[in-house]
């Protein structure tokens, strides 16, 4: 009689709070920095108290503050997801097509974006699932004119499959365009076009990352 | 004497034509001109073509044209309505889906008398290469793709060529507007509403507070009246924050 193999108990990381905080800890003081939606809305509550990190919406505010309180939203004043917000001390406000200036001239530092699928060489896909509802956003100017774009997502989709993958099989946001990307698992760089595992996760082993990961990939782990 | 203020909105909207172009301002209900949309609606405007940001969360501007079958195509970043993807997917309403950098830049660019620009957004992506569906026939298949934009190497890198867009009318909501036409905007309510005024060949402005002449200090006139043919007053009460807890679900299609 033989028996099943039992399936490999998951590999438990970062939780979507901890992804954020990880990635918090590379912003540095004086980054102009426009946030995604998903993980990227939780990176704000991470910033540590001794970097000033300047937040940009797509739709013209430079110097998102905290959310509104209840009873004090202003329906004049809203962030990309059209939430009520604050503003911080010092900051702008501009039409949608000098956001983009801002955003497609490369004045911003970072993007920090959810992602699909991210290729072995940096292509990023984030914008469509063929079959469902499509809507882009400002997701390919922002790949397009921000110099760091980095990517915060869980390691694999909700069925286990790998999303850190040799090519995007869904549509592309942008060619080449991503820098870094943080999941549960494990941090990646993107240099010359190729892929480093620079950091695992607490409790997360290289072998871990390698068997959730289908795209090559070379490490550089510390130490 | 120049005054463009008019007492009655439908007969300013009624000047544009069932099968109009019409660039309209906005980035959700923040800043979005629903007197001048409803207007639209009441004088049974048909076939229009809207440029726009978004269609919206629910049926109250633009998706109140969408719901009432008053849309030919749509030209947007983040349409997002559910009712307006049923539309699409059925064949009924054309969608020519751009990044929003570009729907601001051509908007923009077609006010400014630029006809086209090269931009790296969007270039090696369907968006460009002539594999989005721009309409579908009514048995699902395609019945048409936004056809493939032209490209070029600038220092290295892949652009796309996009062209200005000029639209038969725009449609503006501003916080304050004088008699002659100038405009100003309140926070972030002014998104994509100075590039829908230039955009325009006939450009209508509801305002929230009609001001006399000198109010508006000329440095603080964010869109010149020379963009602005006829000055309306905004009508009901500021739109509600969008809720996207209240939205109609997003469903596989």
């Amino acid at each position: 009689m033989t028996g099943t193999i039992p399936a490999p108990a998951p590999v438990v990381g970062r939780t979507r709070e901890g992804i954020a905080q990880r990635l918090a800890e590379d912003l540095q003081d004086g980054y102009v920095v426009n946030l995604g939606v998903g993980i990227p809305l939780l990176v704000p509550r991470f910033l540590p108290a001794d970097k000033e990190v300047v937040l940009h919406a797509e739709n013209g505010v430079l110097g998102i503050g905290a959310e509104a309180a209840p009873g004090q939203e202003d329906p004049d004043l809203t962030d990309a997801g059209k939430q009520p917000i604050t503003l911080i001390s010092g900051a702008a406000i501009t039409d949608s097509a000098l956001s983009f200036a801002i955003i497609r001239g490369g004045h911003l530092d970072c993007t920090i974006l959810g992602a699909l699928q991210v290729s072995a060489s940096g292509d990023l896909a984030n914008w469509y699932v063929p079959g469902k509802n499509p809507a882009v956003g400002g997701a390919m100017d922002l790949v397009a004119g921000t110099p760091q774009v980095w990517v915060a997502m869980e390691h694999v989709d909700r069925t286990g499959r790998p999303k850190i993958v040799p090519e995007c099989t869904m549509p592309l946001t942008g060619k080449g365009v991503v820098t870094r990307v943080y999941t549960d698992l494990a941090v990646f760089h993107v240099v010359d076009g190729a892929l480093r595992l620079v950091e695992c996760a607490p409790g997360v082993t290289p072998e871990d990352v390698r068997a959730n990961t289908t795209a090559p990939y070379t490490e550089h782990l510390a130490g | 004497m120049i005054d463009k203020f008019r007492e009655d909105v439908l007969s300013v909207v009624d000047a544009v034509p069932s099968g109009a172009s019409i660039a309209v301002g906005g980035f959700g209900s923040s800043g979005r001109p629903d007197a001048l949309l409803d207007a639209l609606c009441e004088l049974d405007k048909r076939d229009l073509h809207v440029i726009v940001n978004n269609v919206g969360h629910d049926f109250t501007g633009v998706g109140r044209l969408l719901h009432e079958g008053r849309l030919r195509r749509v030209t947007a970043s983040f349409p997002i309505l559910q009712e307006f993807y049923d539309e699409y997917f059925a064949g009924r309403v054309e969608l020519e889906l751009i990044p929003q950098g570009t729907l601001a830049e051509r908007l923009r660019a077609g006010g400014a008398g630029i006809p086209a620009f090269f931009t790296p957004s969007g270039a090696g992506t369907m968006l460009s290469d002539g594999s989005f569906t721009l309409r579908y026939a009514p048995d699902g298949g395609v019945a048409e793709h936004v056809p493939a934009k032209e490209t070029r190497l600038i220092n290295g890198r892949e652009h796309v060529l996009e062209e200005g867009i000029v639209a038969d009318f725009g449609f503006v909501k501003a916080h304050k507007g004088d008699r002659k036409g100038n405009l100003r905007f309140r926070l972030s309510a002014r998104n994509f509403n100075p590039m829908a005024g230039m955009s325009g060949r006939t450009t209508f402005a509801e305002v929230e507070h009609l001001v006399e002449a000198d109010e508006l200090h000329p440095d603080d006139v964010h869109l010149p009246g020379v963009f602005v043919d006829d000055v309306v007053l905004s009508t009901g009460k500021a739109p509600a924050i969008d809720d996207p807890a209240a939205a109609p679900t997003r469903k596989a299609s």
